[in-house]
C-alpha cells in the first residue's frame, strides 16, 4: 500500500539532496570574511531602524485568537451546508447545538470585555 | 446513514448533561456579582452530583456502544466516572477554600474544572481514537488554562507555558502514533483496530512505530519518566488549588487512556508495550523517588512522588492480566485519595499571599495543630506504603500481580525504590513531629474544609484497615468486563 | 444471628471508643456508663446465644462475615464459630467482665491521688481504664468467637496488648513499667511459637479456617518433617507443640509463667478479669478448641501433661511463702492453670474447660475480695499487716470464704466437681507421664488448701496487726464493690452442681471438642458416673478431699493456733525458703542468661555489626549514595523548556530504537 508513495519519497529525497548540495557548494567554495556590516540585518539599502523581532500589542493576539474560533466555525459550516440536504433535520439540530455552544463562548468573551480594545 | 437513536443519547447522557450544565454554570458565573462565587460553586457541585446520580441510575455491567461505535459505556467507564466525580467534588471543595484564603476567587476555576471533568468523562468512554483525542484535548486545554489562571505571576505563566508547549508536543506524538495505527490497520475504531492488530504480523514495523508514539503520548499525560519534566515545574508554579486538582483526578483519565488505547485497542500487542511500560515504570520509580529526596519544596516533592506512584501504577497495567488492571485501577484511586489529602493539608497551611510549600513551613506542625499533623502523618505513611494504611494495600496489590506474571525482579526493584522513597515521606513526618515550629500563625479553616480533610484522612485509615470494599469494586470492574467481552 | 453476634463483639468496642477517644467530653460517669452498657448488652446477648446453643439445640453457627483480603489464593476472613464451647466462653467472659466493670467504679473511685500532681498521665486515667477493660472484652470475644486462626491470632495479640497496657496502668511507677515490659517480652516468646504454629498450619493445610483444618487433620497425621538433619518429627506434633508454646505464654505455664506474678502491679480489677478469669485461660481454650489436632499427637499431649503437672504443684508451693495478698492469689492462679493444662494433657478437654469456667468465677471472686480488702486497708497489700478483718468486712469475709472453699475443692462447691474430675481423669489416663502427674495434682490439692487458708486466716482472723490509723478507718466497701462479690459468689458455689454431669462427663461439648476413643478418659469415667451425690460420696472416700481438709487443718494449726511456728520453720529451712522466695531462681536465671546474654550479644552486634557494617557502610553509605544520585538527577531538571522537550524526544527515540530495530 505504501508503494504508491515511493515516487513522493524519491521526490522529497531528491529535493533535499539538491538543496543541501547547492548550499554546501556555496559554503565550500565561497570566501568567508564576515564583518559587522555584512552580519547585520539587510533593510533595503539603508541602516536598520530597529530589531527585526518587533513587539505586537497583546490585544492583537487576543482578537486574533478569538477570530480563529469563528473562522474555524465557518470552515466547519461549508461541508455541512454541502450535505445538509442528505442528512436533513438531524444535521440542522447538530449544527444548532454546535452554534449554541459557540454562542455561549461568545457571550462569555463579550461579557468579560475581551472584545473591547481599550 | 444510521442516525443516532435514543439509546445512543441515553448511553452518553451523563456527558450531555454535564456539558449542558457546565455551560449553564459558565453563564451563571457571568451574571453573578457575588465575590465569594458561592452560587457558581454550588452549581458546580450540583453538576457533579447530577452526574453521580445519572451514572448510578444507569450502572450496569452491560457494554453499550453508541454513536456508531465511537463511544462505549461499560462498567469501567461508569466506575471511572464515579471516582472522577467524587475526586473532583473534593478537589473543588479544597479549591474554594484555597481561593478564599488567597482572595483570588474566580468562577473560572470551577467552570474550567467542570470542562476538564467533561474531558475526562469522554476519555473514559472513548472507543474511537478521535473521541479519545477529543476528550484528551478538552481536558488538557482546561488544565493549561487553569495553570495560567494567576496571570500576573511569572511563575504561573512560565509553568503554563511549559505545560502547554510540552503538552502540544505530546499531543502531536499521540496523534502521529494514531495515524500510524490507522495506516497499519485502516481504522480508528478501537474494536476494529484490535481485530486488525490481532491478525497482523506481530513484528509489523508501522504498528510498533505507532505504538511507541502512543505510549509516549500517554506517558506524558501520566507524567512518567522521561515524559515527566513538566510535572515538577507545573506543580510548583500553579496555584496549589490547581495543582491539587491537576495532580489527582486526571490520573484517572490517564488510566482510562491506558486501558482504552493499549488494552482495548492494542491489546494484542501486549508483548511489545509491556516492554515499554517496564522501562517507563522503572525509570519513573527511580527518578521520582531519587529526585524527591533532593527537593526543598513540598509541592515539587509531591510532583516527584506522583511520578514514582505513576511507576507503580504502570506495574499493574503492564502485567497484562485482569487482576493487574484491577490493581492498577485500585492504585490510581488510592493515589487520588492520598494526593487530595496531602494537598488539602497544604491548602490549610497557606494564608493570603503565602503558599506554605517549603519544607520549613511544616516544621513543628504538631505543635500548631495536632489534628492537621495527624492527617498529614496518615497521608505520608500511606504514600510510603506503611501498613495498615491504604497506600500499603495499593502497593501490595500491584506488586502481587507483577509477581504473578513472573516479573519478580521488577517487584524487587519496585520495593527497593519505595524504600528509598520512604525516606522523604518520613522526613516530612519528622519535620512535623520532632522539629520546632518556625511559623507560629494559627491554622484556621472553614468547618467544611476541616470536616473534609479529616474524612480524607479517616478514609485512608479505615479503608486501610478494611481494604476489601474498594479493592472489590476494582476487581469487579475487570472480571465483569471480561465476562461481557469474552 | 449475624447481627446479634456482631453486636456482642462490637458493643464493648463502641463503649471503649466512647470512653477512650471522647474521655474529655463524656467525663467519668459517661465513661463508665458507656462501657458498662456496652458490656451489659454483650452479656445479655451472650446469655441468649448460650440458651440457643445449649437448651434450644440451635445448630452450630460457622460463617464468615467479612473478607478481609485475598492474597495469593489464600482468603483471610473475619468470621464467627459459635458452638457450645464458644457460647460458654462468651458467657464467662462477658459476665465476669460486667462484674469487673461495676466493681471498678468503686475501686477506682479515688484513683486521682495515685498520680503525681498535674501529671499528664493521670489526666482522664479513669476513662482510660474503662476504655481498656472494654477493649479487652472486645478482644477476648474476638478470640473465643473466631472461626479461623488469623482472627484467633488477632484476638490473642489484642488481649496481650491490653494486658500490657493495664499492667502498666500506673505508668509512673517503675515496678509497673518493669512488670508490663516483662509480661510483654515473655508473651513474645510464646507468641513466636504460636505464630510459627499458625504458619505451619497455613503451609500444610493451605487454609486458616478451623473447620477445613480440622477436617484435614487426619490427612496430615503421619507426615513428618526434619527440623534438624536426621531427626524426623511428626508434623502434627511440631504444630501442636508450637501452638502450645503460645498457650504456655498466655496461660503462664512453666517456664513462661514468670510474668504473671509481676502482673499484679496492675489494678486489682484487672488482675481479676485478665490475669485470673479470662485472658490467662485463652491458652486452655485454644488447646481445647484445637483438640481435633492435639488428639493426633500423643507426644504433644505428654508434653502438655508434664508442663501442666509441674506448674500445678510447684507454683502452688510458691504461694506458701508470699506475703502480698494479691501475689498469693496469683500463684494460686498459676497452679490452677496447671490443673487445667494437666486436664488437656490427658485429653480431658471437657474437664479442663469446666475447671476454666468454675475457676473464672471463684478466682475473680477471690481477686475482687482481695481488692476489697486492699481498698479497706488503704492500698496496703502486705498480709502481715492485716488480721482480724472479719468483723470490719463481713460481706467480703463471707464471699472470700466461699471463694476459698471453692478453690480448695470442698464438696458441693463448684471447684470440687471440676478439680475432682481432672484428678480422676489423670488417674484414669494411660499416658506414661500420668503417674507423675497424678502425684503432682494430689499433692497440689494439699498445697492449695494450705496456702488458701493461710491467706484467709492471716487476713480475716487472728490478731489485728495493722496500725491504729488504718484500723480507725476500716469499714466495709461500697455497694458497687460488694454487689459484684455477691453476684460472683453465687456461681462459685452453685455452678458446678447442675453442669458437672453434662459438661465434664456428658456430651455437652460434643462436636466442639474431639477426643479419640483410646484417649477418652472422661468417657470411661462417665460410665461410672452416678450423679452429683454419687460423685460427692465417691469424693469422700478418695484422697483429694481429705488432703484438702488436711491442708486446712495444717493452715489453722500453723497460722491461728501456733502463729509463732511458721517463723521457726522459716528459720530452720532458710535456704529452701530463700530459694522459694526467689521463685526457684527463674527470674535470676532469665535476668542473667537471657537478658544479660542477649544484652552482651546485642552489644557485640551493635559495636561490630551495626555501627561498622550496617550504619557505616549500608545505611549511611547507601543514604549518601542515594543523596548524591538525587543531586545528580536533580540537575536534569534544568528549567529550560528545550531541555524538557529534548528529553521527551530522546526518550521517544530510544524507545523507537529499542523496539523497532531487529524486527522489521
Amino acid at each position: 500500500m505504501l508503494e504508491n508513495y515511493l515516487p513522493i519519497l524519491i521526490f522529497m529525497a531528491v529535493g533535499l539532496i539538491m538543496g543541501a548540495v547547492v548550499m554546501a557548494i556555496g559554503y565550500l567554495l565561497g570566501p568567508q570574511r564576515p564583518d559587522s556590516e555584512k552580519g547585520s540585518a539587510y533593510e533595503c539599502g539603508f541602516e536598520a531602524f530597529e530589531d527585526a523581532r518587533m513587539k505586537f500589542d497583546v490585544r492583537y493576539y487576543l482578537v486574533a485568537i478569538l477570530f480563529i474560533i469563528f473562522d474555524l466555525e465557518i470552515a466547519f459550516l461549508f461541508p455541512w451546508a454541502v450535505v445538509l440536504g442528505e442528512i436533513g433535520l438531524f444535521a440542522l439540530g447538530a449544527m444548532a447545538i454546535f452554534l449554541l455552544i459557540l454562542v455561549v463562548g461568545f457571550i462569555y468573551e463579550w461579557k468579560k470585555g475581551a472584545l473591547e480594545w481599550e | 446513514m444510521n442516525l443516532p437513536g435514543t439509546q445512543d443519547y441515553l448511553a452518553a447522557l451523563p456527558e450531555i448533561v454535564v456539558a449542558t450544565l457546565a455551560c449553564i454554570v459558565l453563564l451563571i458565573d457571568l451574571w453573578s456579582n457575588d465575590r465569594e462565587r458561592l452560587l457558581t460553586w454550588l452549581a458546580t457541585q450540583f453538576t457533579l452530583l447530577v452526574g453521580i446520580v445519572l451514572i448510578i441510575v444507569q450502572l450496569s455491567t452491560d457494554v453499550t456502544y453508541a454513536f456508531a461505535g465511537t463511544y462505549v459505556k461499560d462498567i469501567l467507564s461508569d466506575v471511572l466516572k464515579l471516582f472522577i466525580f467524587i475526586g473532583a467534588g473534593v478537589a473543588f471543595l479544597y479549591m474554594r477554600e484555597y481561593l478564599r484564603i488567597h482572595n483570588e476567587m474566580k468562577g473560572e476555576y470551577f467552570t474550567l474544572g467542570l470542562f476538564a471533568v467533561l474531558g475526562m468523562m469522554v476519555l473514559a468512554s472513548a472507543s474511537h481514537m478521535i473521541t479519545l483525542y477529543l476528550g484528551l484535548e478538552l481536558l488538557s486545554l482546561s488544565l493549561y488554562a487553569l495553570v495560567a489562571m494567576r496571570r500576573d505571576s511569572a511563575q504561573s505563566a512560565e509553568a503554563a507555558m511549559k505545560y502547554f508547549m510540552l503538552g502540544a508536543i505530546a499531543s502531536g506524538m499521540l496523534l502521529y502514533g494514531m495515524s500510524m495505527i490507522y495506516g497499519a490497520t485502516g481504522s480508528l475504531d478501537l474494536r476494529e483496530v484490535a481485530d486488525a492488530v490481532a491478525q497482523a504480523r506481530s513484528d509489523d514495523l508501522i504498528l510498533i512505530f505507532g505504538l511507541v508514539f502512543i505510549v509516549a503520548g500517554i506517558a506524558f499525560k501520566l507524567g512518567a519518566v522521561p515524559f515527566h519534566m513538566w510535572a515538577p515545574d507545573v506543580y510548583q508554579g500553579a496555584p496549589t488549588a490547581v495543582t491539587l486538582f491537576l495532580a489527582t483526578v486526571p490520573k484517572l483519565a490517564a488510566f482510562a487512556m491506558l486501558m482504552r488505547l493499549l488494552v482495548d485497542g492494542l491489546g494484542p500487542l501486549h508483548d511489545q508495550w509491556q516492554g515499554m511500560l517496564i522501562i517507563l515504570a522503572v525509570l519513573s520509580m527511580a527518578i521520582g523517588n531519587l529526585v524527591a529526596i533532593a527537593q526543598e519544596n513540598i509541592r515539587r516533592m509531591l510532583a516527584y512522588s506522583t511520578i514514582s506512584h505513576v511507576g507503580f501504577l504502570l506495574l499493574g497495567v503492564l502485567s497484562g492480566t485482569d487482576q493487574g488492571y484491577a490493581a492498577a485501577l485500585f492504585y490510581t484511586v488510592v493515589y487520588m485519595i492520598m494526593g487530595l489529602g496531602a494537598f488539602g493539608v497544604l491548602v490549610m497551611l497557606g494564608r493570603a499571599g503565602f503558599e506554605a510549600d517549603r519544607l520549613s513551613d511544616i516544621k513543628g506542625l504538631n505543635q500548631r495543630s495536632p489534628w492537621l499533623a495527624g492527617v498529614m502523618l496518615v497521608m505520608m505513611f500511606s504514600m510510603a506504603g506503611v501498613p495498615p494504611f491504604l497506600g500499603f494495600w495499593a502497593k501490595f496489590a500491584v506488586l502481587q500481580e507483577v509477581v504473578a506474571v513472573g516479573l519478580v525482579w521488577l517487584a524487587v526493584a519496585a520495593v527497593v525504590f519505595s524504600i528509598i522513597g520512604a525516606f522523604y515521606y518520613l522526613r516530612i513526618v519528622k519535620l512535623i513531629y520532632f522539629d520546632e515550629a518556625e511559623e507560629q500563625a494559627p491554622i484556621r479553616g472553614s468547618s467544611p474544609m476541616r470536616v473534609m480533610v479529616s474524612s480524607n484522612g479517616l478514609v485512608v485509615l479505615l479503608f486501610g484497615l478494611f481494604p476489601a470494599p474498594l479493592l472489590g469494586i476494582c476487581i469487579a470492574v475487570f472480571t465483569r468486563i471480561e465476562l461481557v467481552i469474552g | 444471628m449475624q447481627a446479634m453476634l456482631l453486636t456482642i463483639v462490637l458493643a464493648p468496642l463502641v463503649g471503649a471508643i466512647i470512653a477512650g477517644l471522647f474521655a474529655r467530653q463524656v467525663g467519668r460517669a459517661g465513661a463508665h456508663w458507656a462501657t458498662i452498657i456496652g458490656v451489659a448488652i454483650s452479656a445479655a446477648l451472650s446469655l441468649v446465644v448460650f440458651k440457643q446453643q445449649v437448651f434450644d439445640g440451635a445448630p452450630v453457627w460457622n460463617e464468615s462475615v467479612y473478607t478481609w483480603m485475598v492474597i495469593g489464593g489464600f482468603t483471610f476472613e473475619i468470621g464467627f464459630l459459635v458452638d457450645r464451647l464458644t457460647a460458654m466462653m462468651m458467657v464467662v467472659v462477658t459476665s465476669v467482665s460486667l462484674m469487673v466493670h461495676i466493681y471498678t467504679i468503686g475501686y477506682m473511685r479515688d484513683e486521682a491521688h495515685n498520680w503525681p500532681k498535674n501529671s499528664r498521665a493521670g489526666r482522664h486515667a479513669y476513662q482510660r481504664f474503662f476504655a481498656y477493660i472494654s477493649l479487652f472484652t472486645f478482644s477476648m470475644l474476638m478470640l473465643v468467637m473466631a472461626n479461623n486462626f488469623l482472627q484467633l491470632f488477632f484476638g490473642w495479640e489484642a488481649v496481650g496488648l491490653v494486658s500490657y497496657l493495664l499492667i502498666g496502668f500506673w505508668l509512673n511507677r517503675d515496678t509497673a513499667v518493669y512488670a508490663n515490659l516483662k509480661a510483654f517480652l515473655v508473651n513474645r516468646v510464646g507468641d513466636f511459637g504460636f505464630l510459627l504454629g499458625i504458619g505451619m498450619i497455613l503451609f500444610y493445610f493451605n487454609t486458616l479456617d478451623y473447620a477445613s483444618v480440622f477436617a484435614a487433620a487426619e490427612r496430615i497425621d503421619g507426615l513428618s518433617i526434619a527440623l534438624f538433619p536426621g531427626f524426623e518429627w511428626s508434623v502434627i506434633t511440631v504444630i501442636c507443640i508450637l501452638l502450645f508454646i503460645g498457650a504456655m505464654g498466655k496461660s503462664a505455664q512453666v517456664p513462661l509463667h514468670v510474668w504473671l506474678p509481676d502482673s499484679m502491679e496492675g489494678p486489682t480489677p484487672i488482675s481479676a478479669l485478665i490475669h485470673a478469669a479470662t485472658m490467662v485461660t485463652a491458652g486452655i481454650f485454644m488447646v481445647a478448641r484445637m483438640s481435633p489436632l492435639f488428639e493426633f499427637s500423643t507426644a504433644a499431649l505428654s508434653f502438655i501433661l508434664v508442663i501442666g503437672a509441674i506448674t500445678a504443684l510447684f507454683m502452688g508451693f510458691l504461694g506458701l511463702v508470699q506475703n502480698d495478698i494479691k501475689r498469693v492469689v496469683a500463684y494460686s492462679t498459676l497452679s490452677q492453670l496447671g490443673y487445667m493444662t494437666v486436664a488437656l494433657g490427658v485429653s480431658a478437654y471437657a474437664a479442663g474447660v469446666f475447671h476454666l469456667m468454675t475457676h473464672a468465677f471463684f478466682k475473680a471472686l477471690l481477686f475482687l475480695a482481695a481488692g476489697s480488702v486492699i481498698i479497706a486497708m488503704h492500698h496496703e497489700q502486705d498480709m502481715r499487716k492485716m488480721g482480724g478483718l472479719k468483723k470490719y468486712l463481713p460481706i467480703t469475709y463471707w464471699t472470700s470464704l466461699i471463694g476459698t472453699l471453692a478453690l480448695i475443692g470442698a464438696p458441693f462447691f463448684s471447684g470440687f466437681f471440676s478439680k475432682d474430675a481432672i484428678i480422676m481423669a489423670v488417674g484414669e489416663s494411660t499416658l506414661s507421664a500420668a503417674g507423675f502427674a497424678y502425684i503432682a495434682v494430689l499433692l497440689g490439692v494439699f498445697v492449695t488448701a494450705l496456702y488458701s487458708f493461710r491467706l484467709f486466716f492471716l487476713v480475716f482472723h487472728g490478731k489485728e496487726r495493722m496500725d491504729e490509723q488504718t484500723r480507725s478507718h476500716l469499714h466495709e466497701s461500697p455497694a458497687v464493690v460488694t454487689v459484684p462479690l455477691i453476684l460472683l459468689a453465687i456461681p462459685s458455689v452453685l455452678i458446678g452442681l447442675p453442669l458437672v454431669g453434662s459438661m465434664a462427663f456428658g456430651d455437652f461439648f460434643a462436636g466442639a471438642i474431639t477426643v479419640l476413643p483410646h484417649n477418652d478418659v472422661l468417657g470411661r469415667l462417665a460410665q461410672e458416673y452416678t450423679g452429683v451425690i454419687g460423685m460427692v460420696i465417691h469424693g469422700l472416700v478418695t484422697p483429694p478431699v481429705w488432703l484438702a481438709a488436711a491442708g486446712v487443718v495444717t493452715a489453722w494449726y500453723l497460722y491461728l493456733h501456733r502463729p509463732e511456728l511458721p517463723e521457726r520453720i522459716r528459720q530452720r529451712f532458710a535456704g529452701l525458703h530463700a530459694f522459694m522466695v526467689n521463685k526457684y531462681g527463674f527470674d535470676d536465671f532469665n535476668e542473667k542468661v537471657f537478658a544479660g546474654g542477649s544484652r552482651r550479644l546485642g552489644d557485640l552486634l551493635w559495636r561490630h555489626g551495626d555501627v561498622r557494617v550496617i550504619d557505616g557502610w549500608l545505611v549511611n553509605g547507601t543514604a549518601n549514595t542515594v543523596g548524591r544520585l538525587a543531586q545528580l538527577a536533580r540537575r536534569l531538571q534544568s528549567g529550560y523548556l528545550y531541555h524538557y522537550a529534548f528529553a521527551m524526544v530522546l526518550g521517544l527515540l530510544l524507545m523507537l530504537i529499542l523496539f523497532t530495530t531487529g524486527r522489521g
